[in-house]
């Protein structure tokens, strides 16, 4: 799930080196948090937040097939 | 997508004119690299060498690779086995996935492909000059929604006159919004506008005799 982050995280900013992702697994729950640098940080959320979206879909639909719950969060 | 391969020939020139034709690509679009120098050899016929080449194609912009390995890293990543077919045709990058469970990548209304086609238009586009539009389908899925969308149309618009009542469809994106509106754009009695702020900009439906 981690990777899945990365890999559309690094393709969408132009500073793919300070992409960092982190995982915690608690049970079914899967916690990612996406650092970007700052001057990127419209690139993975969007107007309105929609590629950030985007983002949540795809995970949701990997997540969803190994039966887990997937949130994600953006921060600074 | 291939993007190196070798070329063979009896002259360093039919070597990357193999190499060429094998890539489909020309002369300006790549890198030779030399790996063998063609030799005649004695009488021509001992210790001849034809000439072998690398031919590796250049990083120039190209959308078709760009979605191609982007995608190919994202299924890898979801573990789902499928296969990649890109198209591009004037300025339209056509992107198809076949295997054997695509309801993962399709998602419920669509919603994954959706998000998928949106963040692989990000990334193609992604310093491009020119703007490549991506449509992204599995299994005939578009074709299919918008009949079910027609379908949709026509039984908004009967209602709309059977009660003679303004129908408001839910909310949905540009390109299905479209759909319903080019579907019912010549009906005799209903007209359709549009209402509200993306994502929320949902289709109305009504009759064309209580305009005024």
């Amino acid at each position: 799930m981690k990777q899945l982050v990365n890999i559309i995280a690094k393709a969408l900013v132009d500073n793919p080196d300070q992409v960092i992702v982190t995982e915690t697994d608690e049970d079914n729950k899967i916690q990612l948090e996406l650092k970007v640098a700052s001057s990127d940080m419209g690139k993975v959320i969007g107007r309105q937040g929609r590629i950030a979206k985007a983002i949540r879909t795809v995970l949701k639909a990997s997540a969803t097939k190994e039966d887990k719950h997937v949130s994600l969060e953006i921060v600074d | 997508m291939i993007d190196k391969v070798i070329g063979t020939g009896r002259t360093v020139e039919d070597a990357v004119n193999d190499g060429l034709t094998q890539l489909a690509v020309t002369k300006e679009e790549v890198e030779v690299k030399i790996i063998q120098e063609p030799t005649a050899g004695v009488l021509g016929l001992f210790g001849k060498k034809e000439a072998i080449v690398e031919v590796t194609l250049l990083d120039l912009y190209n959308p078709e690779k760009i979605a191609y390995d982007f995608l190919t890293e994202i299924v890898e990543a979801m573990d789902v086995t499928c296969d990649i077919e890109t198209q591009l045709e004037e300025g339209v990058l056509n992107i198809e996935f076949s295997g054997p469970r695509m309801g993962i990548l399709i998602g419920r209304r669509g919603q994954t492909l959706d998000s998928l086609q949106y963040l692989t238009g990000l990334v193609v586009n992604k310093g491009g000059e020119s703007y490549t539009r991506v449509m992204l389908d599995t299994e005939n899925y578009r074709e299919k929604r918008k009949k079910t969308l027609e379908n949709l149309a026509d039984k908004i618009a009967s209602k709309a006159i059977r009660y003679r009542k303004k129908m408001i469809l839910e909310p949905m994106d540009p390109y299905e919004r479209r759909i319903i509106h080019s579907h019912l754009q010549d009906h005799a009695q209903v007209y359709t506008y549009s209402e509200g702020e993306d994502p929320y900009r949902k289709v109305v439906v009504m009759l064309k005799d209580e305009r005024q």
